[in-house]
């Protein structure tokens, strides 16, 4: 066992765990955030995905003592319920959930997208989402999804320029 | 289907909250040897004093949108605030349908259709007399708007929560007069569905999110040939693994219990188990296909013969044969199976995403002993259906493991627990035979089915095996098909749309050798068949005149059609793709569906679109293949699905229709899509794939 101290969803976070254990399972069965979910453990279906510093990792196949000193955020760290994250207020316009259990992996892999490409065309948007499965189908959802996520992030940067204290 | 209203011992009865306020719902009329606790009242709705409505959802949701869709069907004869119309799921009881109260069969709305859109509505009516009685005028004197009784021809009115209570002591209304298509508010409108923001902020709790105190994380380590026990075990690497609580066995296998899954996972891979494999362990996939053409050679049980077969066969200008076949699937629903079980001496309780509760009380009742009233399930969401979360293992092995052990559990089966331990669709082979008259056009059609079967036989025949194929809407005069039942111990389950899944594959494939057969138009030759199926084939104009059939196409692609009658809807599809380097490429799916009455156009454009993307999944890339009693496949990087990059643009179109009654949407479109594709890789390569799935049956030269 060892102490792992890192930053989880933007507040400091120390746990108490096996080195080589997974940031999955240590978020969801030591951490009780449950809202990053197990689909394969093996990186292959992206029901995991987590941002560390930024980018987007599968968790299953994350060791913990790889996270030490870095920054984490799940999709509990996402938005909050009074300001989603603008992949958030998009997935909820378009209506994108079926059941809802990749969603929160497929979030987190366009919001990483989102962070480095602005615009994302449809071909950067395969690349980018072709790691996320979703068995009901909501493909075509979660595309019509990132492309308004685009256009509500631009809004967002613009209305902070516009902001005289560079704040919404 | 569990549509309550049909069931002859259920009654619509009302009862007072404690606490104030108003229930309404279904009681079960007792024969006088059943127990005192079926005497619980399970109320549909709940309306508290302070105008909180509460849905008591009979119908699990596993994505197809049963929450926001029955909420719909309450609030519209109910007339009340949809804002402040809240939902919980319901406990396990007979009212709403146990033991087989769930979702399955494309039924949810179907069978909830009546029940709560009367019970709305009278509530309602209960609601209005209440208000009248303290006007002291004729209900007939009020009306009601967004959760209030107003009185006519004044400023007068009363809230929901404030007439609750005294509306619970009258009686309830025997009939009433539901509203017309004309009069719905809510009902055909897209609405926003309710389960989303929670879906989206990971607050959704699902089956394997549950936590109880001082519950152990538990896999199973299940015997690799189906059948199989476990002679002798060594635990003792497993026990000295960190996080490890305990290892027990059980009827199915060695369980290991842990303080988190990681531990539970990596300390099941030091077991060391000695198993008895049992009789299946020389089966494999190429001796089951010369089971099935055994089967193929020796007469079946006829499931259909019209008109003599024989004599049409023997006058045919033209003949055409041909064998199909498809493979076992798994359902891989992206939430593995996993189930939640605490045993005390007060019971047993569950929690569970199951498509069907009421056997997951069953399940845990066998194991346990405990009778129906000790054994109590909770529903959570499921993260996916598909038709593997019906009954299943996982519940009666978390009940057992939680018993043997003696402390509460939440089992999971892990990616490769489910691939290789799931119940499964059943590999089928079809021998088609059809005879043609001088003019081209189909005058006999002859289909014989070798699959293991779906569920127990009824005279003979599993009516799913046969299902899409047997029973099709095709004007061919003379048609005799026969079943022969291959009887084997792999477990076989529903999956999505069931025997549709397969056979409309079949049907519509081999419909279409015949179209090339005779020289016609597969449009032209289905037009023709299907003048008394004028649902079907407006369906099929439709989605051909919006997917341009007749036009040109840009180089390199090609059309391929299919449609289907099933689950009270009818769907068309056609297709365009591209074969390029032996690779198929789906570039647009035009779907048309008349599924009825629509509730919410959302989901069933959700659906429409989700049927397809698991059926085409199936038709492009899934098998499972067994050799010596195992399953060869054991997650995503060997049994993949459909994924962004190879994602068709859908293109739905939902058919207005006079029918006032919902058809099922969940499976409707799963069907079709496989023989649309083959149908057109059949243009694209002039070569026919009379296999599935299609990546590994594409012949070389394509």
């Amino acid at each position: 066992m060892a102490t792992i101290t890192f930053t989880l969803n933007g507040q400091p976070q120390s746990v108490e765990a096996e080195p080589r254990m997974p940031l999955l399972w240590v978020l969801r069965d030591l951490l009780n955030l449950t809202g990053t979910k197990y689909g394969c453990g093996m990186a292959q279906c992206g029901a995991c995905t987590v941002h560390l510093d930024g980018e987007a990792i599968r968790s299953c196949l994350t060791e913990i003592s790889a996270v030490a000193g870095r920054k984490i955020t799940t999709v509990e760290g996402l938005g909050t319920l009074e300001h989603l994250h603008p992949v958030q207020q998009a997935w909820r316009e378009i209506d994108v959930p079926q059941c809802g259990y990749c969603q929160s992996g497929q979030q987190m892999s366009a919001a990483a997208l989102l962070a480095r490409n602005a615009h994302p065309s449809d071909a950067d948007i395969d690349t980018a989402m072709r790691g996320n499965l979703c068995r009901c189908g909501t493909y075509q959802m979660i595309r019509a999804a990132i492309h308004r996520a685009a256009e509500l992030q631009a809004l967002a940067v613009d209305a902070m320029a516009l902001s005289p204290e560079g704040r919404v | 289907m569990n549509d309550l209203t049909l069931n002859r011992r259920t009654f619509l009865a009302a009862s007072a909250l404690a606490g104030g306020g108003f229930a309404l719902g279904y009681r079960v009329a007792l024969a006088a040897e059943e127990s005192a606790s079926s005497l619980e009242f399970n109320p549909f709705i709940r309306i508290a004093p302070n105008d909180t409505i509460t849905l008591i959802l009979h119908k699990p949701e596993n994505g197809q949108g049963a929450v926001t869709s029955l909420c719909m069907l309450l609030a519209e004869e109910l007339e009340c605030d949809w804002e402040r119309l809240t939902w919980e799921f319901a406990p396990v009881a007979r009212v709403y349908g146990a033991p087989m109260q769930g979702t399955f069969g494309s039924s949810g709305i179907r069978s909830s259709w009546k029940p709560l859109r009367e019970a709305g509505a009278k509530a309602r009516l209960m609601l209005q007399s209440a208000a009248a009685e303290r006007w002291n005028v004729d209900v007939a004197q009020t009306r009601t708007q967004n959760g209030r009784v107003l009185r006519n021809g004044s400023n007068d009115s009363f809230s929901y929560g404030e007439l609750a209570t005294a509306a619970a002591q009258l009686p309830v209304p025997e009939t009433v007069t539901l509203k017309t298509p004309q009069q719905y508010r809510l009902i055909g409108k897209t609405t926003p569905r309710r389960d989303t923001l929670a879906k989206l902020t990971g607050q959704a709790r699902y089956g394997i999110d549950m936590r109880v105190p001082d519950m152990a994380f538990a896999v199973l380590e299940r015997c690799p040939v189906f059948g199989g026990t476990v002679q002798s075990f060594d635990a003792a690497r497993t026990r000295a693994f960190p996080g490890v609580l305990d290892v027990v066995q059980v009827s199915r296998g060695v369980a290991v219990l842990a303080s988190n899954t990681w531990a539970a996972l990596e300390g099941r891979k030091l077991l060391d188990i000695t198993w008895d494999f049992g009789p299946l362990a020389t089966l494999s996939s190429a001796r089951i296909r010369e089971m099935q053409q055994a089967l193929l050679k020796t007469p079946g049980a006829v499931a259909r013969s019209d008109g003599d077969v024989d004599a049409a066969f023997a006058q045919a200008a033209k003949r055409v044969s041909a064998t199909y076949e498809v493979p076992y699937l798994a359902h891989t629903t992206l939430e593995p199976p996993n189930a939640t079980a605490r045993i005390d001496a007060s019971g047993a309780e569950l929690w569970s995403g199951s498509q069907i509760p009421g056997l997951c009380q069953q399940g845990a009742m066998q194991v346990t002993g405990l009778p129906e009233e000790r054994v109590k399930v909770h529903t959570l969401f499921i993260g996916g259906g598909f038709g593997s979360r019906g009954g299943g293992n996982v519940y009666s092995e978390a009940a057992e493991i939680a018993q043997v052990a003696g402390r509460a559990v939440n089992l999971l089966y892990s990616r490769e627990d489910d691939v290789q331990q799931d119940r499964y669709r059943p590999c089928s082979l079809v021998q088609l035979d059809a005879a043609l008259d001088a003019q081209g056009w189909p005058v006999a059609l002859r289909g014989h089915v070798s699959c293991q079967h779906f569920q127990p036989l009824r005279n003979g025949i599993d009516r799913e095996a046969v299902a899409g194929l047997a029973d099709n809407d095709y004007a061919i005069a003379a048609q005799h098909f026969e079943y022969s039942p291959l009887e084997l111990e792999v477990p076989t389950n529903f999956w999505r749309s069931v025997g549709a899944s397969q056979n409309v594959y079949f049907m519509e494939a081999f419909l279409d050798e015949i179209a090339a057969a005779g020289n016609k138009d597969p449009l032209e030759l289905r037009l023709r068949l299907l003048e008394r199926a004028p649902r079907l084939r407006h369906a099929l104009q439709v989605a051909a005149e919006r997917a341009g059939w007749n036009t040109p196409l840009a180089p390199g692609r090609q059309r391929g059609l299919a449609c289907v009658s099933c689950f009270g809807s009818h769907n068309a599809q056609v297709v365009e793709l591209s074969v390029e380097n032996g690779r198929v490429r789906v570039h647009k799916v035009t779907c048309a569906i008349d599924c009825g009455q629509v509730v919410n156009p959302h989901t069933v454009t959700q659906q429409m679109q989700g049927g397809i993307v698991y059926g085409l999944s199936a038709a492009l890339y899934s098998e499972i293949t067994l050799e010596n009693g195992r399953v060869q496949q054991s997650n995503f990087h060997d049994y993949d699905a459909l994924r962004m990059d190879a994602m068709p643009e859908i293109d739905v179109i939902i058919i207005p229709s006079d029918d006032p009654t919902p058809g099922g949407v969940g499976e409707t479109a799963t069907p079709a899509i496989a023989p649309a594709v083959v149908n057109a890789v059949a243009a694209a390569i002039g070569q026919r794939v009379r296999r599935l799935p299609v990546a590994k049956n594409l012949p070389a030269q394509a």
